[in-house]
C-alpha cells in the first residue's frame, strides 16, 4: 500500500503504481506480485479450460461420465486444484481492493475483509474437497464415511 | 491517460469483468460440489448450464474472461517493460481486437447449439 499525506488526508493506491511504491507493507508486496504470477498462470489455465469445456466439448457433453473419464488420469485434479486456488484468490484479492477503494471506514473494511477471507477459505474447501475426493459412483458423504474406516 | 481516456476505461471493463468472473467462479464451485451428490443432482445443474439463456449469459462470461486476461498482460508489460507505458494506449486496442477475434469463434460454438447444430460433434444437449 503506497500511502501519499498531504494536507492531513492520505490516498491508498493499490493497483495504480507500477511495481509496488516504497514504502508498502510486506503483504501488499506479497499481493502485487501474487496478481502477476497467478495472472499469468491463469491466462493458461482459464482458457484452456473455456476452450476444453465449450469449444472442444459442448457443455452438454461435460456430465458425470465426462468426468469420472476426466479424473482417471490426476492430471486433471492437479489442473482443477491449480485453477480453483490461483483464480479464487486472485478473484477475491482484487474484491478486497476494490472494498479498500470504496470503504473509508477503517473499522468496516477490516469486517468485509475478515468476511473475504473466510469466504475465500469456505469456497476453497468446498472446492478442492469435491475434486481432491471425488470417486465414481460414490457420493462424497460415502467417501468420506470410507476414509473414515466405516 | 486517464479522465475518459483509454486508461480509465481499460482500468474500469478490468475492474467489472473480474468482479463478473469472480461472482461467476463462486457459483461454479457451488454446482461443481454438487457432483458429490450423485449424477443425478449434477447432470441436472449441467442442464441449467446447457440451456439457451445460460448460453448467452456464458458469452459475457467468455468476453469477461479474455479481456481480463489480454489486458492483464498488457498490465505487466506497462510494469515491467521499462518503455511499456509509452506503448499503453496501443496496446489497449491491441488488447481490444485480440479480444474480440479470440471471442467470436469461441461465441459460434457456444450458440451453435441453440439453433440446433453442433460443430463440436457431441451434444448430448440436443437430443
Amino acid at each position: 500500500m503506497a500511502t501519499q499525506s498531504s494536507a492531513g488526508t492520505s490516498v491508498t493506491t493499490y493497483g495504480a503504481t507500477a511495481r509496488p511504491a516504497r514504502g508498502s507493507t510486506a503483504w501488499e508486496t506479497f499481493s502485487w506480485y501474487f496478481f502477476r504470477v497467478s495472472g499469468v498462470g491463469l491466462i493458461f489455465l482459464a482458457i484452456i479450460h473455456l476452450l476444453l469445456m465449450h469449444v472442444f466439448n459442448d457443455v452438454s457433453a461435460t456430465g458425470y461420465n465426462f468426468i469420472v473419464q476426466r479424473y482417471e488420469n490426476p492430471f486433471w485434479r492437479v489442473y482443477d486444484l491449480l485453477l480453483l486456488t490461483l483464480a479464487l484468490f486472485h478473484g477475491l484479492n482484487g474484491l478486497r481492493i476494490v472494498c479498500d477503494d470504496y470503504i473509508r471506514t477503517r473499522g468496516v473494511r477490516l469486517a468485509v475483509v475478515s468476511v473475504l477471507f473466510l469466504t475465500a477459505l469456505t469456497f476453497w474447501l468446498m472446492g478442492s474437497m469435491t475434486i481432491i475426493t471425488f470417486q465414481p459412483g460414490h457420493t462424497i458423504s460415502q467417501t468420506l464415511l470410507g476414509l473414515l474406516g466405516r | 491517460m486517464y479522465r475518459g481516456q483509454s486508461g480509465q476505461w481499460s482500468w474500469l471493463l478490468h475492474r467489472v469483468t473480474g468482479l463478473g468472473v469472480l461472482l461467476f467462479l463462486l457459483i461454479h464451485i457451488v454446482d461443481i460440489t454438487l457432483i458429490g451428490f450423485g449424477p443425478t443432482i449434477y447432470n441436472d445443474s449441467l442442464a441449467v448450464f446447457s440451456t439457451p439463456v445460460v448460453r448467452v449469459i456464458s458469452l459475457a462470461l467468455i468476453a469477461s474472461v479474455l479481456y481480463h486476461a489480454f489486458n492483464g498482460l498488457r498490465i505487466i508489460l506497462i510494469d515491467f517493460w521499462p518503455s511499456g507505458y509509452k506503448y499503453q494506449r496501443q496496446m489497449f486496442y491491441g488488447v481490444l481486437a485480440l479480444s474480440v477475434l479470440s471471442f467470436l469463434p469461441m461465441a459460434f460454438y457456444v450458440v451453435a447449439p441453440i439453433f440446433g447444430s453442433c460443430p463440436q460433434g457431441n451434444c448430448p444437449g440436443l437430443m
